[in-house]
C-alpha cells in the first residue's frame, strides 16, 4: 500500500504542481514587463503582505470558539511587545489553559 | 556564502517548520485517508508545496471530482502567490535566473512575509543565502512531516488536546502585527478582514482568501498617495 503509485494520480499531482508554480512566478512575469510601476500600483503592492495574511487570520478568529479567540487576543497583545516565539508561546499557553483548566 | 545570513535563514525557517509541522502531519493523514499512497502524498508535498491548496486538492480527490476541477481549485487557492511574486520582484533583482527559479518555487506565505520584513529592516535587497536557507529549513521538514503523517496519521490523535491547531493562525497574526507601521495599514487590514469574513460566509473557503486579499489591495490602491515624494517608504529604499 505504502509504495503504490498510480500514474493517473502522479499526473494529477504534477499538474497541480505546475498550476501552483504558475501562481508563484506569474506576478513576477507581469510586473517585469512593465517599464515603470505607477505609484498607486506600488502602494497596492506594498499592502500585499498585510492584506493577504489578514485573510488567514480574521476568519480563523471569527469562526472559532472562545478558546481560540482568547488565545489570539493574548497573542495580539503579546505581539505588540515581544518577538515571534514568545508571542507564539503566550498564545499557545492561553489556548492550553482555556482547554484544560477552564474547559472552554 | 555568508555564514550569518545562512544561520539566520535556517533559524527563522525552523520556527516556521515547527509551527507548520502539525499541518504537514494533518495533510499526510488526510491524504492517505482519501486514497493516496504514502509515496503520492510525499510527491504532492515535494512538488506542490503549498499547504492549504494541498488539503483542498486532497479533499476534492477523495470526492472523486474531475481532475481538471481539482487542478483549477489548487490554482485558485494559490492565486494569492501572484501578488507575492509581483511584490517580491523588486527585492530579488540581483538573483540569477536559476536563483529566481528556486526563489519562486519556495515562495510560501511565511517565506514571502519574512522576506519583506527582512528587506525592510535591512534597507536593502534579500541575500540569496538567507532566502535559500530559510526555504530549505521549511521545505524539508514539510516533506518529512507529510510522510510521517501519511504513515502514522491515524495514531496521532486529536491535535486540539495539545493546542497545536492554534499555532498557525497565531503565527500569521504576529506577521500581520509586524506590518503595523506601514502606511495605510489599518484601512487595508480592516478591508481584508471584512472581505475575508464576508467571503467565508457567502462564498465559502478557500475563496475568502482571494476575495479578502483583493479587497485589501484595492483599498490600498485607492488610498491617497503620500504628498511629498521625499517620504521614503521602506520599499523604495530597497530599490536604490
Amino acid at each position: 500500500m505504502a509504495g503504490q503509485i498510480s500514474m493517473e494520480t502522479v499526473w494529477l499531482i504534477l499538474a497541480a504542481a505546475v498550476a501552483t508554480f504558475l501562481t508563484r512566478i506569474g506576478g513576477y512575469v507581469l510586473i517585469t514587463r512593465m517599464r515603470t510601476i505607477p505609484p498607486r500600483m506600488e502602494q497596492a503592492l506594498n499592502a500585499v503582505p498585510a492584506a493577504v495574511l489578514t485573510t488567514l487570520v480574521a476568519p480563523a478568529f471569527f469562526n472559532s470558539g472562545f478558546d481560540v479567540k482568547i488565545a489570539m487576543l493574548v497573542a495580539l497583545v503579546a505581539s505588540l511587545k515581544y518577538p515571534g516565539l514568545l508571542m507564539l508561546g503566550a498564545g499557545w499557553a492561553a489556548a492550553m489553559i482555556c482547554r484544560h483548566l477552564l474547559g472552554f | 556564502m555568508n555564514r550569518s545570513e545562512f544561520n539566520e535563514g535556517l533559524k527563522g525557517g525552523l520556527i516556521i517548520a515547527l509551527s507548520s509541522a502539525p499541518f504537514a502531519v494533518l495533510f499526510g493523514a488526510v491524504a492517505v485517508d482519501n486514497g493516496l499512497s504514502v509515496a503520492e502524498a510525499g510527491l504532492m508535498s515535494a512538488t506542490v508545496y503549498a499547504g492549504a491548496s494541498q488539503l483542498v486538492g486532497i479533499e476534492l480527490f477523495g470526492h472523486h471530482v474531475a481532475p481538471w476541477l481539482i487542478v483549477l481549485s489548487v490554482f485558485a487557492v494559490n492565486f494569492r502567490h501572484i501578488l507575492y511574486s509581483a511584490a517580491l520582484a523588486r527585492l530579488i533583482t540581483h538573483f540569477t535566473p536559476v536563483q529566481k527559479f528556486f526563489a519562486f518555487f519556495l515562495l510560501t506565505d511565511p517565506q514571502f512575509a519574512e522576506s519583506v520584513r527582512r528587506a525592510e529592516s535591512s534597507g536593502r535587497g534579500i541575500d540569496f543565502t538567507w532566502y535559500a536557507a530559510f526555504g530549505a529549513a521549511v521545505y524539508f521538514p514539510w516533506l518529512f512531516f507529510s510522510v510521517v503523517g501519511a504513515f502514522f496519521g491515524r495514531m496521532m490523535g486529536d491535535p486540539q488536546v495539545l493546542a497545536i491547531d492554534v499555532l498557525l493562525p497565531i503565527y500569521f497574526l504576529g506577521l500581520v502585527v509586524g506590518f503595523r507601521r506601514k502606511p495605510g495599514f489599518y484601512p487595508v487590514v480592516a478591508a481584508s478582514a471584512l472581505g475575508s469574513v464576508l467571503g467565508y460566509h457567502f462564498v465559502g473557503s478557500p475563496w475568502h482568501v482571494s476575495i479578502g486579499a483583493a479587497i485589501g489591495v484595492v483599498v490600498a490602491a485607492l488610498l491617497p498617495l503620500p504628498k511629498e515624494p521625499a517620504t521614503v517608504t521602506a520599499a523604495s529604499d530597497v530599490e536604490s
